[in-house]
């Protein structure tokens, strides 16, 4: 098991470093972010080259590469082009993100795998045909769509929930805006719990557990379940980094001041330090969520532990 | 034992007394007749080979007996099944389920599958203490490796939290076999227990299944379709086509004379070293569709013996001799024509 850890580990390096510098390519190499920072006006020339001193931008790529991950790793990210420290964007930007998805996790994990199983376990009746059919049309409609919709309704029409929410909301307020960013991975979620379920519950194994006359809900809970989960671990793991960069539309609709919207501020105004040093971090929430399903991987499967 | 000392037709103590058990699954093409009418009876300490290919409705008829029939599409449509006298088919589900490992157990083909792959031999094995006895985690888990001792696994509490893939195919099959044991049932069904195992390793298998049943004076009921293993370990056998019972026997009665011609074919078609160079005999046709079985005796499109009666009239159990019946128009003749 150790051995898995420190595999894993290692293998994270290369991904790290490669997909950062390819980030870094991408905003630094395509576009000339002094020329950004003055807007419509031509910079004056001698200025412009005193910036690009101090900001490393006249050295070759590969130098300001190295430069900008050695101060990552003593905590500096630079400075938006307007002042602020980007840290202090993160501070302000990643708590209401990170609670933002949690919320919305915990909504995939609760609702869909529990619709799942009571789809799967009743395949081809009623409610597994309602269930199918109400997880299709979720899943083709864009979530700037229902995110209207479903602010409009409960935020506006009956007011259950706050139509806009500030950046230190508790989690019930992010309830509405969580609903809306799970709720096209949860319709997955539901799919795939569903199949997993369907398939698994004609394995041999289910059969045995019948046999030995285990009551039904140990049956299921401690015999399918488990066996079922293991790809749906893998979709939420990986997920969790796709949910907090990729809440763009939802924090735009609900006016959340997090992750998505900053990062689309930062491409918008090419404001190169926030743009690099987010999706930085970024690349990190998703390798170590990788890791965390890589070891629930284990710990629910035991081949893969001694593999 | 408890034994309210039920006895039928051919007298003596029945422990399992399955009669007229009817099957059916209900599919998009449509009912499936998997089971029709099937009865046998299994006295403790007695061994009753079900024999018959697949499709013959051997598996379902075991797990109608049982109660883990997949339903839907499989329902059980009539019949009854005395188990210690009393109709498991009139229980509540509660009731069923307790019987269900306790009183009866099962074991399956393939080991591998049919062990659960995410938990460990002990916790699959102690989970029979812990549900039906209410053992403590800790006792239960001293019972598993006791157990696993019992059916011969070396080093067995160093094992108990291994998993199901760390062992070897007998090794597993051993632990099924454990698992039915745990709870000293006194009717214990082997669907196929060795057909998944290497030849060496299934004698193991079968001398040490047979073995415990001798100690503990179980009934036990072994489907297969390999007439070999047979012969060594059954009393009675059952020869299922078609979803019924087509000739039962005391085994070496059937082996000298079988008295119907699908028996006669399924012993022809066993290949023999002293008949070395010649060809293999082998029953014309195929086993028919159980949602179309022929009208008659639902062997006769494949029958050397075939007349016109056997296509409109479905043979009854004609008895056939001591302890022996057969579901043959011409019982005697195949009888006569064996010895």
């Amino acid at each position: 098991m150790g051995r898995y850890v420190v595999r894993r580990l290692l293998q994270m390096i290369p991904v790290f470093i490669g997909s950062t510098f390819l980030i870094f390519f991408m905003v630094y190499a395509l576009g000339d972010p002094v020329a950004a920072m003055f807007g419509d006006r031509a910079p004056d020339p001698a200025t412009a080259a005193q910036i690009r001193r101090d900001l490393y931008l006249d050295q070759p790529l590969g130098k300001q590469y190295l430069h900008y991950m050695g101060q990552i790793f003593q905590g500096n990210f630079g400075t938006a082009f307007n002042g602020q420290s980007v840290t202090e964007l993160m501070a302000s930007a990643f708590p209401v993100t990170l609670r933002l998805t949690l919320v919305a996790i915990v909504l995939e994990m609760l609702v869909g795998i529990t619709l799942g199983v009571f789809s799967g376990l009743r395949r081809g009746r009623g409610i597994d045909t309602s269930v199918l059919l109400l997880s299709l049309i979720v899943v083709s409609v864009p979530t700037f769509v229902s995110g209207y919709l479903l602010q409009f309704v409960f935020g506006v029409r009956w007011a259950w929930a706050a139509p806009s929410v500030a950046p230190e909301a508790p989690l019930n307020e992010l309830l509405l805006p969580g609903l809306v960013l799970a709720l096209v991975s949860l319709a997955y979620v539901t799919r795939l719990t569903r199949t997993s379920i369907a398939e698994n519950a004609r394995a041999d194994y289910v059969r045995t557990a019948l046999a030995k006359g285990l009551p039904r809900h140990r049956v299921i809970t401690r015999h399918l379940l488990r066996n079922s989960l293991i790809p749906v671990v893998t979709f939420i793991g990986t997920d969790i980094g796709a949910l907090m960069g990729g809440a763009i539309v939802t924090e735009r609709i609900f006016n959340i001041h997090g992750v998505g919207f900053q990062l689309y501020q930062g491409i918008l105004r090419q404001n190169s330090p926030t743009v690099v040093g987010f999706v930085t971090i970024l690349v990190l929430v998703f390798l170590l969520a990788n890791l965390l399903v890589d070891l629930l991987y284990a710990v629910l499967d035991p081949r893969i532990r001694y593999a | 034992m408890t034994n309210d000392g039920h006895g039928g037709e051919g007298g003596g103590t029945a422990l399992l007394d399955v009669r007229d058990l009817t099957v059916e699954f209900r599919t998009r093409d449509g009912v499936a007749h998997a089971v029709n009418g099937v009865s046998y009876r299994v006295a403790p300490g007695e061994t009753l080979a079900v024999l018959g290919e697949s499709g013959s409705g051997k598996s379902v008829t075991a797990q109608a007996v049982m109660g883990i029939l997949d339903s839907p599409p499989g329902r059980v449509t009539g019949g009854q099944v005395l188990f210690h006298g009393r109709d498991l088919l009139t229980l509540r589900r509660e009731e069923r389920r307790r019987i269900r490992g306790a009183k009866m157990a099962m074991i399956f083909q393939d080991a591998l599958s049919a062990l659960n792959p995410v938990l460990s031999v002990g916790a699959q094995l102690a989970e029979m203490f812990r549900v039906h006895e209410g053992t403590s985690r800790k006792e239960a888990r001293g019972r598993a490796v006791e157990l696993m001792e019992r059916v011969g696994i070396p080093a067995a509490r160093a094992r108990v939290d291994d998993y199901p893939h760390q062992f070897s195919g007998g090794m597993r099959q051993r632990i099924m076999i454990a698992m039915a044991l745990a709870l000293g049932p006194d009717l214990i069904i082997a669907d196929e227990p060795t057909t998944a195992l290497d030849v060496t390793v299934q004698a193991q298998v079968m001398d040490l299944l047979a073995e415990l049943q001798r100690e503990l004076t179980m009934g036990l009921i072994l489907i297969t379709h390999d007439l070999g293993v047979v012969a060594d370990v059954a009393d009675t056998i059952a020869v299922m086509y078609a979803g019924r019972i087509v000739e039962t026997a005391p085994v070496h009665a059937l082996y000298r004379a079988p008295a119907h011609p699908y028996t006669r074919g399924l012993l022809e078609s066993i290949p023999r070293l002293d008949h070395k160079g010649r060809r293999l005999h082998a029953i014309k046709g195929l086993p028919p569709s159980l949602t179309a079985i022929p009208p008659g005796c639902p062997f006769h499109p494949r029958c050397p013996l075939a007349q016109d009666i056997c296509r409109t009239d479905p043979p009854p159990l004609y008895e056939a001799g001591p302890g022996r019946a057969s579901a043959c128009h011409f019982w005697k003749e195949t009888l006569d024509g064996a010895r």
